[in-house]
């Protein structure tokens, strides 16, 4: 190779450095560098991508959509909660690029993490639809919503539980009790939504010190969310509302309430 | 915490520690904790007024004792980092009031703008009636 090609192929070129963890071998994770090809086009999960097919088969990540639908890749690049196949090579250059799995989960194996906590919490915030007129007949007809209604709601509902803003958030990271922020956004969606009436089932379980008020407002969750769910807003708006829900049970009478 | 499945056994996951550092590790972090730390420059001058208004009400010899304990060095320098603080705290929960407060008038979202507008408008006329009180 000419000075020159290598001139040329050092400048198209970027350097990976990716946390490796053998679970059978390792007692604690190390950084492992890959040069692949930097082109304008890349995600880091194409270099990733790069990398297992041609330099390393061993390396073990998630991925499946590669367009920020499925939540499956989401990593640390560059110390940010991202998903890997949203964010580009190129706004990196001239690198090195750390990537490091999500933070605040175990680590299974080198950028794959333990979510199951996650998996545990999510059901106790009952997210789905309850009804207080016991089992509706689905063939009875639709609930219809006007605009509005559906717009209460609707930002809420784009959580593809990809798992970022418990990687940002630095509660969980220290009280790993804590709801989190992707679960109570979704407690929100429903209680939002105007067929819901389950509202003060989820407060019975959201009341608790690690769930709504676990929440100091530090707002990474907002900042890192990919799809502009806002979970800082849905956990303050709850916190408001069962705060009035808390003075109105001191103040009213029963029927009031 | 994770739940082991029965007969399939889990590989040994690593967990890494939280450093007791994780707020320097990002400016929003460091924000975040000075706002939080704020609350006790607050404290201080919630004591701090009320002291005062006691030895107002104790007459002027008391009030003169006061100002003249008020005017030492190491007061100043704690009252000038309270009044940062306290400037800091206000800026950035106006910023944070429209994220728990979803307005809505007549069917339509208050944009965020508006509240935080809102709230400076209400902050000057309370600032303009207290200098009033004041110095009228």
């Amino acid at each position: 190779m000419t000075l020159e090609a290598a001139a040329r192929a050092a400048e198209e070129s970027i350097t990976l450095e990716v946390t490796r963890y053998e679970p059978d071998g390792d007692t604690e994770p190390h950084t492992q560098s890959y040069v692949v090809p930097l082109r304008k086009d890349w995600t880091v999960l194409d270099g990733l991508n790069y990398v297992k097919d041609s330099l390393d088969p061993s390396l073990s990540y998630r991925w499946s959509c590669r367009m920020g639908v499925c939540g499956s890749c989401g990593m640390n690049v560059g110390g940010r909660p991202s998903l890997s196949c949203g964010t580009f090579l190129s706004d990196f250059a001239p690198g090195p690029v750390r990537v490091e799995p999500l933070s605040n989960f175990p680590v299974i194996r080198d950028l794959v993490v333990d979510i199951t906590d996650f998996l545990d919490k999510l059901p106790t915030v009952k997210p789905w639809i309850i009804r207080d007129d016991g089992d509706v007949d689905v063939h009875a007809g639709e609930f219809l919503q006007t605009p509005a209604e559906l717009d209460a709601y609707s930002q809420f509902s784009s959580c593809i539980n990809c798992m970022l803003c418990y990687s940002a958030c630095p509660v969980y990271g220290l009280d790993p009790d804590f709801t989190g922020p992707a679960a109570i956004a979704l407690a929100e969606r429903y209680n939002l939504d105007s067929r819901d009436q389950g509202a003060r089932e989820r407060l019975d379980v959201l009341i608790e010190r690690e769930g709504l008020w676990g929440c100091t407002f530090v707002g990474e969750c907002t900042r890192v969310c990919p799809k502009h769910v806002d979970p800082a807003s849905a956990i303050q708006r709850y916190k408001l509302k069962a705060a009035q829900e808390s003075v109105r049970a001191v103040l009213l009478p029963r029927g009031g309430r | 915490m994770s739940v082991q499945t029965p007969g399939r056994s889990r590989p040994r996951a690593y967990r890494r520690p939280v450093s007791v550092w994780w707020w320097l590790r990002k400016p929003t972090y460091l924000l975040f904790v000075l706002r939080e730390l704020s609350s006790i420059f607050i404290a201080w001058l919630v004591a701090f007024l009320v002291i005062m208004v006691f030895s107002v009400g104790r007459g002027a010899d008391s009030y003169r004792g006061f100002m003249d304990w008020a005017g030492q060095a190491w007061v100043v320098v704690i009252n000038v980092l309270a009044f940062a603080f306290a400037a800091l705290h206000t800026v950035t929960w106006f910023l944070l009031t429209p994220k728990a407060m979803a307005l809505r008038v007549r069917g339509r979202a208050v944009p965020a703008r508006a509240v935080v507008t809102g709230e400076y408008v209400v902050l000057a006329i309370v600032t303009v009636l207290v200098l009033w009180l004041v110095l009228r």
